[in-house]
């Protein structure tokens, strides 16, 4: 059996039963990684040895459980080997955020999600490629090269999340640990047809998550069911005292959730603005057809309108800079990283910055620096926070009439390599349909519904109102059963 | 709303970036589209609307004033390109 293929909820099934061990699972991972990822380029760092270990620790505790089932059985993500972005502090492994900026940085403690996440037993087989600082769609601004689309090499990923999207979806891991602050969850399953869920702000600890922009960052999770992205979620949420901006709410039973998937009654708003011109007439049908099977399984389809979609990218675009410039401002070679020679602190510190960021994060310094500067923060900064509660305000409207926002992911499926990295603009709009969310702090999930001519998949993402999670998944898992889609035909 | 070459070397300085004359000349073009674009959001009527600083109705968190174990020197010194005597070593600030 290749059990690379299982997803991670038949995995953890068949584990729990004793038919396949960690030590396998992980085994079978480590092998594929290293027969394919010399052509997509998803890992920047493969820990084998650790991974091993962590898989044998985990069958001996399912060994334990086995002989006194009085010691409480392991826990739900118990020796299932996972991918974690490069943005995630896992400690003793290198954690670079895809920038040169942080080679050689190997952080002495674990992110939250981490921690919690080895709490439980899970198997960590490496860190995965990434945007510098998480700040791009297509994983080309990684300062260690770009990761390919498993399904069609000379196409990117997307990104930020590329390199976990990408390992997913060519069996590398059975799950993996993103980051979301614009849509880098989403969009690279969409692009790599896999689940991608992006939680409510506040709902997942951001402690030991490289800071990109702080209102706007969570950690969520990357897996091929909607079954599985609910066992991760499940693992990695709730409140932490590190992070005074996650929530202090229980964390439901998601896994458990998903054995209720009526769809009777739901009230499901298909907003206009979302259906724009510029997108691919194939992106738009798949995400109609998929309506239309909701509305099949009794849902209420009804329209909604969200007046200021249109200003959620150059919102976003004066916001999430500058909250980049502030965190980027801890990078200057004086604690950690490369440092370049100058004389005197400051000539060493502008050098190092220089050196180390690439040119995305240069960019993004820039444009955040001059929208918080003296005679522009009332024309640009303070301007958008007000759009964005008019943004905000659209969604809380709408969610008076209806219970979930369905729409495509991405305008158009995975592009060619190099095809957009000139165009800042034309590379931001890829997140056009994503944006809004983190704006208003929702929590979404893209999930696969068709593919194009080309065999690339098309994502369809489900928006909910704050701490939704359980609508979500049961929506998504209703749609995905019904409509039954296989996993791409992979081309490596 | 295009800004000057003279602009981006301000920027620039303000975030303690040493950029090439090459990167200076790009980053005037694309900043400028970029904040063009930005400036879409001027159409709005903002009047009496409050900014969004966070989506949390959070206040502020607090936590016991209580001393807890913290992580060790070395191992926080383990990434610095230069220690002296248990602490980070930088250039003089003052000279």
């Amino acid at each position: 059996m290749d059990v690379t293929g299982l997803s991670l909820s038949a995995a953890a099934a068949l584990l729990r039963a004793g038919e396949v061990s960690s030590v396998q699972l992980t085994e079978a991972a480590l092998q594929r990684t290293t027969a394919t990822d010399g052509k997509l380029h998803a890992f920047l760092h493969v820990d084998a040895a650790g991974a091993m270990l962590q898989a044998r620790a985990a069958d001996a505790s399912f060994a334990a459980w086995r002989k006194n089932p009085a010691g409480g059985q392991p826990a739900a993500v118990a020796g299932l080997p996972l991918a974690i972005k490069d943005v995630l502090c896992v400690a003793g492994l290198p954690a670079t955020a895809g920038s040169r900026m942080l080679q050689g940085f190997i952080p002495p403690y674990d992110a939250t999600a981490i921690s919690r996440l080895r709490a439980a037993g899970a198997v960590f087989t490496g860190k995965t490629n990434t945007d510098e600082f998480a700040m791009g769609s297509s994983t080309e601004n990684s300062g260690y090269g770009p990761t390919h689309n498993p399904i069609d090499l000379a196409r990117v990923p997307g990104g930020s999340s590329g390199g976990s999207a990408a390992a997913v979806a060519a069996r590398m891991a059975y799950g993996a640990l993103g980051s979301d602050t614009g849509g880098s969850v989403r969009q690279p399953a969409a692009l790599c047809g896999i689940v991608g869920l992006k939680p409510t702000y506040g709902r997942v600890s951001r402690y030991g998550l490289i800071a990109y922009g702080s209102s706007l960052d969570q950690v969520g999770p990357l897996a091929r069911t909607v079954a599985d992205v609910a066992l991760l979620l499940g693992a990695i949420a709730g409140h932490d005292p590190l992070d005074s901006t996650s929530l202090n709410e229980p964390v439901p039973d998601y896994a458990a959730a998903l054995q209720t998937t009526s769809l009777s009654g739901l009230r499901v708003g298909v907003p206009a603005e979302y259906f724009a011109a510029g997108m691919q007439p194939e992106v738009e049908q798949a995400v109609r057809a998929a309506i239309e099977q909701l509305r099949a399984l009794g849902a209420l389809v009804r329209p909604v309108t969200l007046p200021h979609t249109a200003q959620a990218l150059p919102t976003y675009y004066m916001i999430a800079p500058a909250e980049a410039s502030a965190n980027l401002a801890r990078f200057d070679g004086v604690r950690y990283g490369p440092r370049s020679a100058g004389s005197g602190l400051w000539e060493q510190v502008r050098a190092t910055r220089g050196a180390g960021f690439g040119p995305e994060a240069k960019r993004r310094i820039m444009l955040g620096t001059y929208a918080l500067s003296a005679g522009y923060y009332d024309a640009f900064y303070l301007r958008a926070q007000q759009a964005r509660t008019l943004i905000k305000r659209d969604f809380e409207a709408a969610f008076k009439d209806v219970d979930v926002l369905a729409c495509a992911t991405t305008p158009t499926t995975a592009f060619k390599l190099g095809e957009k990295v000139d165009d800042p603009l034309t590379m931001y709009l890829s997140d056009v349909f994503t944006l809004a969310v983190n704006l208003a702090g929702l929590p979404a999930i893209s999930l696969p519904c068709g593919l194009d001519a080309g065999g690339l998949p098309i994502g369809l993402q489900l928006i909910g109102p704050v701490l939704s999670e359980v609508r979500l998944l049961q929506v998504a898992q209703a749609y995905e059963q019904a409509a039954g889609w296989q996993a791409p035909q992979l081309a490596v | 709303m295009a800004i000057s070459q003279t602009e981006v070397r301000y920027i620039a300085e303000l975030a303690r970036l040493q950029l090439s004359e090459a990167e200076l000349a790009e980053y005037a073009l694309q900043l400028s589209a970029v904040l063009e674009y930005a400036a879409s959001l001027n159409a709005l009527d903002l009047a009496g609307v409050p900014p969004t600083t966070s989506v949390l109705a959070l206040h502020t968190v607090l936590r016991a004033d209580e001393a807890r174990p913290a992580m060790e020197r070395d191992a926080l010194l383990a990434n610095a390109a230069e220690t002296a005597a248990g602490c980070f070593r930088v250039p003089p600030v003052l000279e």
